[in-house]
């Protein structure tokens, strides 16, 4: 079964301007998105107390509210765990007053988890607590410069690779074009304010492993052809490039969807941020290796001459004077 | 005429093996339990403690799968949690305070996979419930502590050196060191010189003179400073282990996450309120010279008053609102002691802890009570709360120390090394702090600055949802490859099977705590191996239409794209090397899945399917080829 033309031979680079353009656009886009409405970071990063209830019986998010709202807690967040009976309740310490009073000024995550409880059995007796945590904003801050380090760790680190196994244009296409992976990625993240958590945020790295890998497979036909070819014509080769690996690069994309689909479906609340990223990477990683690694490596100038190995091919011939 | 040598056969085979023998143990799913460990003063565990617990559970109608003595413990199983929730309460009843009760989770992997070192996976805290920590140790006590015992050290030494100063304190900033002002440039070169030999851990520098006043400045060196930091979480987390292990939690995760932090996750503890509250508590006591007695005139008036003597602190007796003045004079701390047990004095019938001390803490007990005897001698007990608050929307905390005194009592006669310490409230309260204290005073206190409690019903839903998320996942990609191509992606599909297998046994074997984003990370992983099966399909595929024969396709196929499989492989690898390197447990997690994954997938995918493909097209001629 083929689903793709494999003598197709579409311009992908005679499009450049144009995807360079709207990757450009994006890329802005993103940053003035994180940087205005910003990421909606969950406990991980700023801290607070985190309540998971479950009900025996359908429930509205409304009521859960309104019984908060009767008990003095106007600030907790409501949000619905996926299905009607399980809910996630997120506060500030401090908003419990009673419960900060009564401790001193520590926070007593059991005394504002029973409260809580409380709050909600006066309405809705089948109220149960699943699971309670506090995390202080200080931790999260200290993760989200850990996150900084290693995202900018992942490029460096493959840039190097690359330098090395491919040569500095690719290096530089390929990290630049993974930062717009990652600025689009997050940029979707803050337009649809999807909750910024942990496992958010491990995703996000892994979209660099995942995009960075699409990338490579086309840069290693690049190379490929540029040796194979009497007479090279960069655009022209990396236009055929890129369509023969397009069946691959769609087709591996659809794969990796799928289980990701699969996790977003079926693996519950707690991956359901992991899964959607992943998705949102797969996609823009994607679009990324077909339509704006390879313009940029053209832009730089690649040649046949910068990809002919003198070592690798025939060591004898490097050896003799 | 199949180029794959028979040697690769070999080692796919043993490798296939491997991961099935060593990823087996997962299979065996664990049975809750209850263990049963004697305190120190309890008879300890045998056949009596064995059928008084089997006696007990038939009584009261609970059924056991398997009551047995093990060693030093007692073990009993049960069919589930509920049961043996009930399970635990009649054992508790029934064998009374000397005993620790706890739940386990009692492995089910038989004996001949044991021996070969095949384990089940830990599970993490998000798949058993349970309860998770994360102390931050306090580094300005830490300091405090060093400068405040240097200022009255070099108090001391200069006064036995004769040397005359104005005054020796610390600087208002922590950090800075102690100023020593001096009332000559003589005496400051005299005092400078003796610091600097008695103290090589000070540095000693001459501060700005004015007038008379001739300032010498000590610090503490950076390095001495960075030792003691990491003497105290060393030291802490030994504490750590000893209060829990009091708790009686099998298989607790005590750990050091950087330099001053330390994460404690206790599996399957199902009242976390006790755990936290025996490990969030920093108490310690301190043996001070008394004044007086408790409520006596001086102490109500230096209470109304507020005009308390300079030597002496007002405190409250524990429990209480009588007011006591006691010196500011420490004789001991909770450092320098080494045992405390408790129980009941003889004498009074009152619940006591015994106190035992090291050979620094019984001279200076011994020289005290030896000058001392028939005064009175206070032992306060201070405990350490944080308190948080709000300010301009930031979470500041601050630690909050309250001191109190729990016993007020007249030397009896000199004593040093052993004593007792009498009047606690209950014998609860004694046995609290007996524990509290044998777990040998905290050097630093430690703050909660993270805490998860995890419900055991959460975990065995993230268990279930994790297990269909994993199956679902593989069962479409095995679905979708076997249709895109045919043979080859049946082949591909076995790879695959035995790539999730292998990383099972991998992880099972390194011992990998499964978390859910561990699940994540496998199910990503499954949808980007067969990214390897898809260039080598690909490759074949291409090579068929450029005229190349069966044979020759699949050789050039395999040769192809491993260049290409192995430069993607690396450059994901290095990302996932990166997420490795985050502190927190997990995205750690996360990582190391993905990092086992891409190594593994690296073999299935590749040779395991060359070997396949060899075995199926290699003896025969080919006409065509399914992909």
């Amino acid at each position: 079964m083929e689903i793709f033309n494999h003598d197709s031979n579409i311009p992908f680079l005679g499009m450049r301007k144009y995807s360079i353009a709207i990757a450009l656009f994006l890329m802005i886009a993103s940053i003035v998105l994180v940087a205005t409405k910003g990421l909606n970071y969950g406990l991980d990063f700023n801290g607070g107390v985190s309540l998971v209830v479950d009900y025996d019986q359908p429930v509205q998010i409304a009521d859960v509210r309104a019984a908060l709202t009767k008990g003095g807690l106007d600030h907790a967040v409501v949000q619905s765990l996926g299905g009607t009976r399980e809910v996630s309740i997120r506060m500030q310490p401090k908003d419990d007053v009673a419960a900060e009073q009564a401790s001193g000024g520590k926070v007593n995550l059991d005394r504002i988890s029973d409260d809580v409880l409380k709050m909600l059995q006066a309405t809705r007796q089948d109220a149960k607590i699943k699971s309670h945590e506090f995390i202080s904003a200080e931790v999260g801050a200290e993760l989200r410069s850990d996150g900084t380090v290693a995202a900018v760790f992942v490029i460096l680190g493959i840039m190097a690779y690359l330098w090395i196994r491919f040569e500095r244009r690719f290096a530089i296409a390929a990290v630049a074009t993974e930062i717009h992976d990652v600025l689009v990625t997050l940029g979707i993240l803050a337009l649809v304010q999807r909750e910024f958590d942990m496992t958010v945020l491990a995703s996000v790295l892994a979209v660099i492993g995942y995009s960075i890998n699409d990338k490579v497979v086309v840069f290693d036909r690049i190379r490929e052809l540029f040796r194979m070819a009497r007479k090279a014509e960069p655009e022209e080769i990396l236009n055929r490039s890129i369509n023969n690996t397009l069946s691959r690069t769609i087709i591996t994309s659809l794969f990796t969807g799928i289980t990701m689909a699969a996790l977003y479906f079926f693996g519950g609340p707690a991956v359901h941020g992991f899964a959607v990223t992943m998705l949102i990477g797969i996609v823009v990683g994607t679009l990324s290796s077909i339509f704006v690694a390879s313009p940029i490596l053209l832009w730089l100038g690649v040649s046949k001459q910068d990809l002919m190995p003198v070592t690798k091919e025939n060591p004898e011939l490097a050896r003799r004077p | 005429m199949s180029d794959f040598p028979r040697w690769k056969y070999a080692l796919v085979a043993l490798v296939m093996l491997f991961g099935i023998v060593y990823a087996l143990p997962n299979a065996f799913i664990p049975l809750p339990a209850v263990q049963v460990t004697a305190n120190r003063d309890a008879p300890p565990i045998d056949q009596s403690v064995q059928q008084k617990v089997t006696a007990a559970l038939t009584a009261q109608h609970v059924v056991a799968g398997e009551v047995s003595v093990q060693g030093d413990h007692l073990l009993a199983t049960f069919a589930n949690t509920d049961v043996q929730k009930s399970g635990a309460d009649v054992i508790k009843a029934a064998l009374g305070d000397g005993y620790t009760v706890a739940f386990k989770l009692q492995s089910t992997v038989p004996g001949w996979l044991r021996a070969i070192g095949a384990r089940s996976m830990p599970l993490g805290l998000d798949l058993q419930g349970g309860v998770h920590f994360l102390m931050q140790v306090d580094e300005n006590d830490v300091i405090d502590k060093q400068e405040n015992s240097y200022a009255d050290d070099i108090r001391s030494l200069l006064h036995d050196k004769s040397i005359h100063y104005e005054s020796v304190a610390r600087n208002a900033v922590r950090g800075q060191g102690i100023a020593v002002i001096l009332r000559s440039a003589d005496d400051r070169t005299k005092a400078s010189d003796a610091i600097a030999n008695e103290y090589t851990d000070l540095l000693v520098a001459n501060g700005p003179s004015t007038g008379d006043r001739f300032v010498l400045n000590a610090t503490v060196k950076p390095e001495k400073l960075r030792d003691l930091s990491r003497n105290t979480i060393t030291q802490n987390l030994g504490t750590l282990r000893n209060r829990i292990n009091a708790l009686g939690v099998s298989e607790p995760l005590i750990q050091q996450q950087g330099d001053s932090r330390i994460v404690v996750e206790l599996a399957g503890v199902q009242d976390p309120a006790e755990a936290k509250r025996l490990i969030g508590a920093t108490a310690t006591l301190q043996y001070r010279a008394g004044i007086g007695q408790p409520g006596d005139p001086a102490a109500q008036q230096a209470a109304q008053s507020g005009n308390i003597p300079p030597d002496a602190n007002l405190f409250y007796m524990r429990g209480s609102q009588i007011p006591v003045l006691v010196s500011k004079r420490i004789i001991v701390t909770g450092n320098e002691l080494v045992d405390a047990a408790s129980g009941v004095d003889q004498q009074s019938g009152t619940p006591m802890v015994s106190v035992t001390l090291n050979a620094a803490g019984a001279k200076k007990m011994g020289d005290f009570t030896n000058a001392n005897i028939q005064k009175p001698m206070a032992v306060v007990y201070v405990e350490r709360v944080t308190e948080t608050k709000m300010v301009d929307g930031k979470e500041v905390r601050t630690p909050k120390i309250t001191e109190s005194v729990i016993n007020d009592a007249t030397i009896q006669g000199a004593f040093s090394k052993q004593f007792q310490t009498t009047g606690l409230a209950s014998p609860k309260e004694a046995s609290d702090l007996a524990l509290l204290l044998k777990g040998g005073a905290l050097a630093a206190p430690v703050d909660i600055v993270e805490e998860r409690v995890i419900g055991a019903s959460l975990g065995q839903d993230n268990i279930d949802k994790g297990f269909k998320a994993v199956l679902l996942g593989l069962a479409l990609v095995l679905l979708a490859a076997a249709i895109y191509y045919k043979l080859f992606g049946l082949v591909a599909d076995i790879a695959l099977f035995f790539n999730l297998v292998i990383l099972l046994a991998v992880m099972s074997l390194i011992g990998v705590t499964l978390t859910m984003p561990g699940v994540a990370g496998i199910v990503l992983t499954l949808g980007m191996a067969i990214d390897a099966n898809v260039l080598i399909c690909e490759r074949v595929r291409e090579e068929l239409r450029n005229g190349s024969t069966p044979h020759a396709a699949i050789r050039a196929g395999y040769e192809k794209a491993w260049s290409t499989i192995l430069d993607a492989n690396v450059t994901h690898l290095i990302a996932a090397l990166a997420l490795t390197t985050m502190g927190t447990g997990a995205i750690k997690g996360f990582g190391v899945t993905l990092m086992i994954g891409i190594l593994t997938s690296l073999f299935t995918s590749v040779t395991l399917t060359h070997a396949f493909t060899a075995l199926i097209h290699g003896h025969r001629k080919l006409k065509t080829l399914s992909v």
